[in-house]
C-alpha cells in the first residue's frame, strides 16, 4: 500500500446483530451472532497468568446482574487494508496507521470482562429494571467472560491479563463480521487538514480535547499498546484511528464514568463532530492531553494542548474530561488557557453534587468555563431489585467505587451510588443523562 | 392537622417599628400577626402552635445569640413546619428568617418555608434548606405571597411531590437533580460549540459553583514546644479496614492510635482510597502517612511531641459538603487534644 493511503478514505462497516447464540463456530447468520465458546475459552487460557474462564451470555431484558465489570469492548475486525485492530495489543502489529483500509464492527454486541475484584474502580450492569436504564451496555447481548487468575498474581499483572484477554475475545468474535452482510457503511473521508482548510474556507475549525488518564492501577490507558503514562505529552489523532481500537482502555476511574474500550471504539463526540463535519464546522482532529497527578504535568500538559491547538489553527474546542476530582485541574487550566487564546471551548464532565446535591459538584473551577454539559450527578443513591442470576461476584457490591458496607440488602437488592453503575454519568456524553438546578 | 412555629418581627407582631427593633427573642402561644392568615388559608390543617418574636437590629446584630436562645424552643416543641416571615426585601427581617431555617433545616432536619425578594440577604444563607417563596419587594404582595408559602407547605407536610423554582415559586436552591435530557451528551456539546462560535445564544448546563476559601494559618511560633498530629485524605486504615472507610465519597474519618509505632509496617495497613493506583502505598503506607519521617524529627527534638494518633478519611470524590463537616470534627478535635500543628497529606 502507498503511504499516502493512509489519509485516503476510511470505511466503517457496521453489522447489525440482534442475538448471540452459543454454536459450533464463531459465525453470524441472519444477524444473529453464534459463538464457539470452547474456541474462546481455549484461546484466553493460553495466558498462562488464567487459571479459569467461564463465558456467559447476557441479553437485554433478562433478569441478569454482572459483577464486577472491569471492561467492555465492541467486536471488530480489519476487512481490507493495512495493519490491525487494536494495534499494539497482544503481539498484533502497532506497525501501521489505524483508521484507513476498511473496519467492521458488530453493532448491539458487548464483550465484557469481569471476574475477581482488581481494585475499587469496576462496576455493575443490570440487564433488566430500574438499572438498566442508565446505560447502553444494558441493551447490548454481552459475552461476558468471568475471568479468575492464578493465586499470587499481583494487581498490576492481574489488570493486564483480563484487559489483554478483552481484547483477544474481541479480536476473534469480530473476525465472524469477515463476508458478512452489513446494513450500513460509513465513509469517512480522512482529509489532510490543508485539505480541510482548501475545501471548507469558511466553516469554523474545530479540535477535539479529549484527557487520556494516565495516573497508574485502574488509571491507565493504552495508545498502540503503548501505557499513556510513558507517553505522557500531549499528542495527534484523526478522528477515525479510535474506530480500529488505538486506544485500549486500562480501565480507568470510577464505574460511571470510567472510559471503557467500547467508549473509545465508538467516541460518540468524535461521532457527532464528523456528522457536522463540512456541514456547519470543520473537524481538524483530536488531540489526545494525558492527565498525570503533579501540578507540574498538568501545566506542561495543558500549554502543549494550547500550542497543537493554536498550531492548527482552531478557533473551536470541545473537551471531555477523563474521570473526576484532580483532572478537574487540567479541564479549567486547558479551558482558561484556550479561551485566553480565543478558542471557544465547550466542557463535557460530570458531577459529584453529593446524595443530596448540595455540594458544589466539582473540584475545580474558572470563571471562562461557561458553557459546560453535565452527564448527571454519580452520587445519587438507588436501590436495584434483586437478579435471577448474578454473573461474577456479587460481594464486591460493598468494596466497588459507589458502594458501601451494606449496599447488600437480606433479599438480594442492593443500595448504590450510580457511580457503580457502568457508563451511568459517562463524560463522552453517550447517554443523555444530565442534571438541573432546584 | 399539622403544627407549626412561625418567626415575625417585632413590627408585623405590633410591639413597634424601630424605637422596639433592639428587642430579644421571645416565644408566645398562638398565631399572631398574619400568622392568623396562614392558619386560615390552610384551611385550620396548619396549626400555628408558637410565634417567635424578635427586634430587627437584635436579630441582625446577633445571629449566634438569636440561634443559641430558639433552639430549645424549637427542640421543645417538636413543630412539623416551620415558617419565617415572609420578609420581602426587608434585609434584617430576612437574616433572621434565614438564620433560623438555616439551624432549623439543618440541625433539625424540620422542614422550612419563608417567602423573600431576590434582593434579600437572607436567601443566600438558608436557600439550600428551605423553600423560599419568590416575592415582590413590599408587603403589598402578602396576599399572593402567604398563598403559595402555604400550598407548598402542605405539598410538603403531604408528603407530595415537590416541582422545581418555576413551578412551585421559589429561589432555586443550587440542588442539582438528576434529569433525562432529550439528545445525548455528545450532541449537546456540538451543539453548544456551534451556538458558542457562532456568537447565538447558549445556556451552560452546570454554572462555576463558588468554593470557599481557607487562608493558609500562620507558621507556628515555636515549633520545639509545639505537639503535632499527622493525618491524611489518602485512606492509609489498619489491615482490614476496621471502620470499612468506603474507596468512594467516604461517609466517616476515623482516628486510629499510632502509640509505640515508629514506622507503619506494610502487614499492619492497606489503601482504602479508590483514586490512586495503591500499590507503592501498600508496599510502604509511610509513603502516604509518614510517620516514619515525623518520629526521625520527633527524636531530634524538632518538634516535642507527636500526638499518639492520626486521624484519616478517603478524599476521592468526596462531597465537599460533607468535606467540610469532617474538617470541622478533625479541627475541633485536634484542638481539644491541644494539637498546634498537623502535618496532612492529600492524594
Amino acid at each position: 500500500m502507498h503511504n499516502k493511503a493512509y489519509m485516503s478514505e476510511f470505511r466503517l462497516r457496521k453489522i447489525d446483530i440482534k442475538n448471540v447464540i452459543e454454536g459450533t463456530k464463531t459465525e453470524i447468520k441472519e444477524k444473529n451472532l453464534y459463538i464457539n465458546i470452547e474456541e474462546i475459552k481455549a484461546a484466553i487460557l493460553e495466558d498462562k497468568h488464567i487459571s479459569s474462564v467461564e463465558i456467559h451470555i447476557a441479553r437485554p431484558g433478562e433478569r441478569k446482574r454482572i459483577i464486577p465489570v472491569k471492561d467492555v469492548l465492541a467486536p471488530i475486525a480489519k476487512l481490507q487494508g493495512d495493519g490491525a485492530v487494536f494495534p499494539g495489543c497482544i503481539g498484533t502489529p502497532a506497525g501501521a496507521i489505524s483508521g484507513s483500509g476498511t473496519t467492521a464492527m458488530l453493532e448491539g454486541v458487548g464483550v465484557v470482562t469481569c471476574g475477581k475484584l482488581v481494585n475499587f474502580q469496576e462496576g455493575l450492569i443490570d440487564m433488566a429494571g430500574p438499572g438498566a436504564e442508565y446505560s447502553v451496555f444494558s441493551r447490548l447481548c454481552n459475552i461476558v467472560l468471568v475471568i479468575e487468575p492464578i493465586t499470587g498474581i499481583d494487581k498490576h499483572e492481574h489488570e493486564r491479563v483480563v484487559r489483554e484477554a478483552g481484547v483477544k475475545a474481541a479480536t476473534m468474535i469480530g473476525k465472524a463480521s469477515i463476508g458478512a452482510p452489513y446494513y450500513e457503511e460509513i465513509k469517512y473521508p480522512n482529509e489532510t487538514i490543508p485539505e480541510i482548510y482548501k475545501k471548507y474556507p469558511t466553516l469554523p475549525k474545530v479540535v477535539y480535547v479529549r484527557q487520556v488518564l494516565a495516573q497508574g492501577l485502574l488509571h491507565d490507558n493504552y495508545i498502540y499498546g503503548l501505557n499513556v503514562r510513558e507517553a505522557s505529552f500531549p499528542f495527534w489523532l484523526k478522528p477515525t484511528e479510535l474506530f480500529d481500537g488505538a486506544l485500549v482502555s486500562g480501565n480507568c476511574a470510577a464505574p460511571c464514568h470510567k472510559h471503557t474500550t467500547y467508549h473509545h471504539l465508538k467516541d460518540p463526540i468524535v461521532e457527532d463532530l464528523l456528522a457536522e463535519h463540512g456541514k456547519r464546522l470543520a473537524f481538524l482532529g483530536i488531540i489526545a492531553q494525558p492527565v498525570r497527578t503533579s501540578f507540574s504535568e498538568k501545566e506542561r500538559n495543558s500549554y502543549q494542548v494550547l500550542k497543537l491547538a493554536l498550531a492548527v489553527g482552531a478557533e473551536g474546542a470541545i473537551i471531555a474530561e477523563d474521570g473526576g476530582g484532580n483532572p478537574e485541574s487540567d479541564l479549567m487550566l486547558t479551558t482558561r488557557l484556550l479561551e485566553r487564546a480565543g478558542i471557544h471551548t465547550v466542557i463535557v464532565t460530570d458531577e459529584y453534587a453529593g446524595s443530596d446535591g448540595a455540594s458544589p459538584g466539582l473540584a475545580d473551577v474558572t470563571p471562562e468555563a461557561n458553557a459546560v454539559v453535565t452527564n448527571g450527578n454519580g452520587n445519587e443513591i438507588v436501590v436495584l431489585p434483586p437478579m435471577d442470576e448474578i454473573i461474577g461476584h456479587i460481594e464486591a457490591v460493598e468494596t466497588i467505587t459507589g458502594g458501601h458496607s451494606g449496599s447488600l440488602q437480606p433479599d438480594g437488592s442492593i443500595c448504590i451510588e450510580i457511580a457503580g453503575i457502568m457508563g451511568s454519568t459517562n463524560e463522552l456524553g453517550m447517554e443523555n443523562l444530565s442534571t438541573k438546578a432546584v | 392537622m399539622y403544627k407549626a412555629v412561625h418567626y415575625i418581627n417585632q413590627f408585623f407582631a405590633g410591639v413597634g417599628g424601630e424605637q422596639s427593633a433592639n428587642i430579644s427573642p421571645y416565644v408566645v402561644e398562638g398565631a399572631v400577626g398574619f400568622g392568623k392568615e396562614i392558619e386560615k388559608l390552610s384551611k385550620n390543617r396548619i396549626k400555628i402552635s408558637h410565634t417567635i418574636i424578635c427586634g430587627d437590629n437584635y436579630a441582625a446584630e446577633h445571629p449566634e445569640e438569636l440561634k443559641k436562645q430558639t433552639l430549645s424552643w424549637f427542640q421543645e416543641i417538636k413543630p412539623d413546619i416551620f415558617i419565617a416571615g415572609p420578609a420581602f426585601a426587608a434585609g434584617r427581617f430576612g437574616l433572621a428568617c434565614g438564620t433560623l431555617c438555616e439551624m432549623v433545616g439543618k440541625r433539625l432536619q424540620i422542614p422550612c418555608v419563608s417567602g423573600m425578594h431576590e434582593t434579600n440577604p437572607g436567601i443566600e444563607i438558608a436557600k439550600k434548606t428551605t423553600f423560599i417563596i419568590e416575592t415582590k419587594d413590599s408587603v403589598r404582595d402578602l396576599k399572593r405571597t402567604l398563598e403559595r408559602m402555604v400550598m407548598l407547605s402542605l405539598k410538603i407536610l403531604d408528603g407530595q411531590y415537590i416541582g422545581g423554582p418555576t413551578e412551585e415559586g421559589y429561589h432555586p436552591r443550587g440542588i442539582r437533580v438528576n434529569v433525562r435530557r432529550e439528545k445525548r451528551g455528545s450532541k449537546r456539546a456540538v451543539e453548544m460549540l456551534l451556538n458558542k462560535l457562532g456568537g447565538k445564544n447558549f445556556e451552560t448546563e452546570l454554572p462555576m459553583p463558588i468554593f470557599d476559601h481557607v487562608p493558609p494559618a500562620p507558621a507556628l511560633q515555636n515549633i520545639s514546644e509545639s505537639l503535632i498530629a499527622a493525618g491524611t485524605e489518602g485512606g492509609i486504615v489498619p489491615r482490614g479496614n476496621p471502620d470499612k472507610i468506603e474507596a468512594h465519597n467516604a461517609s466517616k474519618w476515623c482516628m486510629y492510635s499510632i502509640e509505640e509505632i515508629s514506622k507503619l509496617k506494610k502487614e499492619d495497613y492497606e489503601v482504602a482510597h479508590g483514586g490512586y493506583d495503591p500499590v507503592p502505598a501498600t508496599q510502604d503506607p509511610n509513603r502516604i502517612l509518614p510517620i516514619d519521617g515525623l518520629r526521625i524529627l520527633e527524636k531530634k527534638g524538632l518538634f516535642r511531641k507527636l500526638l499518639e494518633k492520626y486521624f484519616v478519611t478517603v478524599g476521592n470524590v468526596t462531597a465537599v459538603k460533607s468535606a467540610e463537616m469532617y474538617g470541622k470534627e478533625i479541627a475541633s478535635m485536634l484542638q481539644n487534644e491541644g494539637v498546634n500543628g498537623v502535618v496532612m497529606t492529600s492524594t
